[in-house]
């Protein structure tokens, strides 16, 4: 359908409105992943940080 | 002998409402959902802008469907969704379920966000406007509202209990606003266009760009759930971070 890829990306003559929904719709579906695996990440540290401090209170009062 | 089955599936089904149960179960099915979301993303856009033809009307400039509708659905779906589970929360009282909701909303919201995006971009060079205010894309306007009232309420209220129940009335309130956008191209005379494709073009035409818009909700489907079960898993973390269960997990990693 398409005879050259100079004819694709213009989307003749639509390509600033296809191009921007799909790369928006694009751009949040692989940041919304990572913002999830970095909160993810702040609460696993935060939670390791607290079982080490209470080993060591434990093992300090021995 | 029936009573003692039947009971003993009411437990193995109420096993999952706990989030020590439900944490590893959601880990195990992500990857899943993922590689599903995967493979009918791929062959959606193959089909969206590969095999679909050129509309007679809009030229190339329709293709945009096929991530506005997808979007759009979603976007009421997962509403739906938010309010049964934040339903269930305030009727069974069960922690899992609000957390569910709780994982929802931002998600939904970025469906409701690229709808509306999508849609301004589309209705750009077919209307000649970003925005009116018809009845379609003002109903979807205050279903973004909706979620943003909803995460924003849950984050005022300090105590996460109270936060649930606040939080799950205005989503069983809001429930009003979705048949309201769905039928607001019957209801009221707008802009926007009626019911997804016209199936009265060429029947080949119809069913190419049918088979790409299905694919494509159903990659966006999977995207929400992977992406649901994610968000669940860190909202557990979080708000069961006192609890012995999660304490060994931890631990053990």
């Amino acid at each position: 359908m398409w005879s050259s890829p100079t004819e694709f990306f213009a989307m003749g003559g639509y390509a600033l409105y296809v191009w921007s929904s799909f790369g928006v719709c694009a751009l949040i579906l692989v940041l919304e992943p990572i913002a999830i695996n970095a909160r993810r990440k702040k609460i696993v540290q935060r939670l390791q940080r607290e079982i080490r401090a209470e080993k060591f209170d434990k093992e300090g009062m021995k | 002998m029936s009573s003692v089955s039947r009971s003993s599936q009411v437990v193995h089904w109420f096993k999952f409402s706990s989030p020590a149960t439900f944490y590893p179960l959601a880990g195990k099915l992500i990857p899943f959902f993922w590689v599903l979301a995967i493979i009918f993303g791929i062959a959606g856009l193959w089909i969206s802008f590969f095999i679909a033809p050129v509309d007679a009307v809009q030229g190339q400039g329709y293709r945009i469907i096929f991530v506005h509708v997808p979007a759009s659905w979603m976007s009421m779906f997962i509403y739906i969704i938010m309010a049964i589970w934040a339903g269930l929360g305030l009727v069974f009282n069960t922690r899992l379920s609000a957390m569910m909701a709780q994982a929802l909303a931002p998600t939904g919201a970025l469906m409701a966000f690229i709808s509306l995006w999508t849609g301004a971009f589309w209705g750009k060079p077919m209307w000649g406007a970003w925005w009116v205010w018809d009845a379609r894309l003002t109903s979807e306007l205050i279903l973004l509202f909706l979620y943003l009232g909803f995460m924003a309420l849950q984050a005022s209220i300090d105590d996460p209990r109270r936060a649930d129940k606040a939080g799950a009335i205005l989503a069983l309130v809001g429930v009003v606003n979705v048949p309201i956008i769905y039928f607001s191209v019957k209801w009221w005379n707008t802009l926007h266009q009626g019911a997804s494709v016209s199936l009265s073009k060429s029947p080949s035409m119809a069913h190419t760009m049918l088979w790409g818009m299905l694919l494509m909700a159903l990659c966006f489907w999977m995207y929400s759930i992977a992406i649901a079960l994610m968000r669940v898993r860190t909202i557990i973390l979080e708000r069961e971070s006192h609890s012995d269960w999660v304490r060994t997990l931890e631990g053990a990693k």
